[in-house]
C-alpha cells in the first residue's frame, strides 16, 4: 500500500483527522477493516467508492454520531487534531464542538432561522459570560454572510427555517456550524437532495470554505469529487484502497480497483 | 359453445371466487363495527339527555345548579339540587391528580423515549401498560386501606379520606395512559432533529429540552388533556378515597364528593322518573359535555400535529 506523500509543509504536519487501524462493526457485520488515513488540515478531502463501501460510516466515526445506533463496536483509534475521539466519554461534547457535520438531507431544527444559526453557540457558550442580543445578532449575520445566505433571509430571521428551499436549508445547516468555530467539517453527500442549481451553489460554498476549515466530503458523484476536492480517498468493501491528490487519482490511479471504479466498471 | 369469449382473460376478470365473497363479507362487518361507534355515542347522549331533560326543563336554574352547594335531593320538605360542591369536589381531586400525574408521566415518557435504550425501554413500556390495566376498584381499595391510615398518621388529621388521598390515587391512575400518549408524541419527533442537535454537541438533556420537547408540545398537551378527561370521569376510586362528603374543600385534608361518585352512589336508590333520578342524569349530561369537550380538544390538537 502506497502512503500518500504529504503535500503540505511540515509545519502543518499534524493531520486534522487521523485514523489508525480503525475497524467498526454494526452488530456482527464488519463495516470497516483497519483503516489508516490522515486527513490533511485546511484542505478538502473527498471520500468516494461504491454504495456500502463504508465511506459514510468512516465519516460518521469521526464525531461518533454512528453510536446513536447503540450496537456499534470499534477498534483502533481516530484522532482529531491529536485528540483521541474514542478515548474518553466525557470529551465527546468537546470533540463535536470541533467537528461540525452536514447531513444528506438538510435537517434544520424546528426553530426559526435565527435560532437555528445560534443553536450550537448557545450550547457551548454556557458559563462563559452571557452573550448579549447584539452579540448574537452579529454572530448570526456573520455566519449567514459566510454561507452567502444573508441577503436571502435577512428580512425573515424569525420565520421557521423549514420554510426555506432545500438549497437554502442546506446552506443554513452549514451556517449553524460556523459560530461554534469547528476546525473540521464532515459532509455526508451534502448535495444529494438538491437540484443541479442547488448543487452548484453548495459546491461553490464548500470551495469558499476551503482553507479556513478542513473539509471531509463523502460523495458518490465522481464528477463532484473531481470538481470540489483537492485530495481524494477511494474505499471499497470497508477498506481504504487509495489516497492521493484528486488530480492524480483521476488521471493516474495507482490501484487497479480505483481505475476500474473511476472508469465505471462497477459502482 | 357458440361464440368464444374475445379473450380468455376477460372471463377470469369477472370470476367471483371465495376470496371475493370473503372480501365483501369482511367489508360489511368492519363497516358495521365502524358505524356502531357513532350509533353508540349518539344513542348514549340521546338516552342521558332524554332521562335528564325533565329536570333541566322544569327545575334547572343556573344559580340553583351551578351556584349552590346544597345537594339535598332526598329532603322531604325542601329538596335542593346544588351541584357546586360536587363540581368543586371533582375539580379539586382532578387538579391535585394532575399535579401528581403530569411530572410523573412526562418524566417517565422522557425517560422511556429519550434516555432508556434496548431492554430497559421495552420492559418499562410493558410495565407502564400493565399499570394502566389495574382495575379502579383496586386503586380505591388502596386509597381506603393503605393511604387512609397513612394520611391520618403522617399529617395527624382525624380522617384520611380526602382530596389529598383521592388526588394521589387518581394521579397514579391517570399517569400510565398519559405516559403512553406523551411517549408517542416524543417518538413522533423526527430522529433527524436529534441527530442534528447531537452532532452540534448537545447533550441528551439539551437535545430533549431544546429540540424534542418544543417539537412535541402539542402531543404532550393532548396527553395532559386526556389525563384530565380520565380524572373527570373516574368513579370508583374517587368514591372510595374521597370521603364522599358534600363540602367545598378549603384544604387538601377536606373530604369531598365527586360528580361521578354521586351518580354511582345514588342512582340505584331513586325511583325511575323522579326528580332526583332526573337530576342525577342532569349531572350526567354535564359530565358528558365536559369530557366530550376535553377529549375533542385533545383529539384536535393531535390532528394538528399530523398536519404540520
Amino acid at each position: 500500500m502506497v502512503e500518500p506523500t504529504p503535500a503540505v509543509p511540515a509545519a502543518a504536519a499534524e493531520p486534522a483527522a487521523r485514523f489508525t487501524g480503525f475497524s467498526l462493526w454494526y452488530g456482527t457485520f464488519q463495516a470497516l477493516y483497519g483503516v489508516d488515513l490522515q486527513v490533511e488540515a485546511g484542505r478538502i478531502t473527498s471520500l468516494i467508492g461504491p454504495s456500502g463501501c463504508g465511506k459514510s460510516t468512516l465519516l460518521r466515526s469521526v464525531n461518533r454520531i454512528n453510536e446513536r445506533l447503540g450496537y456499534v463496536r470499534t477498534e483502533g483509534a481516530v484522532a482529531v487534531h491529536g485528540v483521541d475521539v474514542y478515548a474518553a466519554q466525557n470529551a465527546l461534547v468537546q470533540v463535536r464542538k470541533q467537528v461540525g457535520m452536514v447531513f444528506q438531507r438538510p435537517n434544520v431544527l424546528p426553530l426559526s432561522i435565527r435560532d437555528n444559526v445560534i443553536f450550537g453557540h448557545r450550547l457551548h457558550s454556557r458559563g462563559a459570560g452571557r452573550t448579549t442580543r447584539a452579540d448574537e445578532d452579529a454572530i448570526v449575520e456573520g455566519a449567514l454572510r459566510q454561507v452567502l445566505l444573508w441577503d436571502d433571509v435577512k428580512d425573515r430571521l424569525n420565520r421557521r427555517a423549514a420554510g426555506l428551499s432545500l438549497e437554502q436549508q442546506q446552506k443554513l445547516c452549514i451556517a449553524r456550524l460556523l459560530p461554534v468555530k469547528p476546525r473540521l467539517l464532515l459532509m455526508d453527500e451534502p448535495c444529494s437532495a438538491l437540484d443541479p442549481k442547488g448543487t452548484e451553489a453548495v459546491e461553490e460554498l464548500i470551495w469558499e470554505l476551503r482553507g479556513e476549515y478542513t473539509i471531509l466530503l463523502v460523495t458518490h458523484n465522481m464528477a463532484q469529487a473531481r470538481r470540489a476536492s483537492e485530495s481524494c480517498v477511494f474505499m471499497l468493501l470497508g477498506k481504504m484502497i487509495e489516497h492521493t491528490p484528486t488530480d492524480e487519482m483521476f488521471v493516474t490511479p495507482q490501484r487497479q480497483e480505483t481505475a476500474d471504479y473511476i472508469e465505471g466498471r462497477y459502482g | 359453445m357458440s361464440a368464444p369469449p374475445p379473450h380468455p382473460d376477460t372471463a377470469a376478470l369477472d370470476r367471483r371466487d371465495l376470496a371475493w365473497y370473503v372480501d365483501k363479507l369482511v367489508a360489511v362487518l368492519v363497516f358495521v363495527g365502524g358505524v356502531s361507534a357513532v350509533v353508540f355515542i349518539v344513542g348514549i347522549f340521546a338516552f342521558v339527555t332524554h332521562e335528564g331533560w325533565g329536570f333541566v326543563s322544569e327545575h334547572f336554574s343556573l344559580r340553583g345548579f351551578f351556584g349552590s352547594i346544597r345537594w339535598a335531593p332526598t329532603s322531604t320538605s325542601n329538596p335542593t339540587y346544588g351541584a357546586l360542591a360536587l363540581i368543586a369536589g371533582t375539580a379539586s381531586v382532578t387538579g391535585l391528580a394532575m399535579l401528581v400525574a403530569v411530572p410523573f408521566s412526562l418524566g417517565a415518557a422522557i425517560y422511556i423515549a429519550e434516555f432508556a435504550t434496548g431492554r430497559t425501554r421495552e420492559v418499562l413500556k410493558v410495565l407502564v401498560e400493565m399499570l394502566a390495566a389495574i382495575p379502579s376498584v383496586v386503586w380505591g381499595f388502596i386509597g381506603l386501606s393503605v393511604m387512609n391510615p397513612l394520611i391520618i398518621d403522617v399529617f395527624n388529621v382525624p380522617i384520611g379520606l380526602c382530596v389529598l388521598n383521592s388526588g394521589l390515587i387518581l394521579g397514579l391512575m391517570a399517569a400510565p395512559i398519559m405516559t403512553t400518549i406523551a411517549e408517542d408524541a416524543l417518538k413522533a419527533v423526527p430522529d433527524t432533529y436529534r441527530e442534528a442537535a447531537e452532532a452540534l454537541g448537545a447533550t441528551r438533556w439539551q437535545v430533549t429540552r431544546r429540540v424534542v420537547l418544543p417539537a412535541a408540545r402539542q402531543g404532550l398537551l393532548a396527553a395532559v388533556l386526556l389525563g384530565v378527561g380520565r380524572g373527570f370521569g373516574e368513579t370508583m376510586a374517587v368514591l372510595m378515597a374521597s370521603g364522599h362528603a358534600i363540602n367545598l374543600p378549603t384544604s387538601p385534608f377536606d373530604s369531598v364528593r365527586a360528580l361521578t361518585a354521586t351518580i354511582a352512589a345514588e342512582l340505584g336508590e331513586t325511583a325511575v322518573g323522579s326528580t332526583h333520578y332526573q337530576a342525577l342524569f342532569a349531572l350526567g349530561i354535564f359530565l358528558f359535555v365536559v369530557t366530550f369537550v376535553i377529549n375533542l380538544s385533545a383529539d384536535l390538537i393531535v390532528r394538528g400535529i399530523r398536519k404540520t
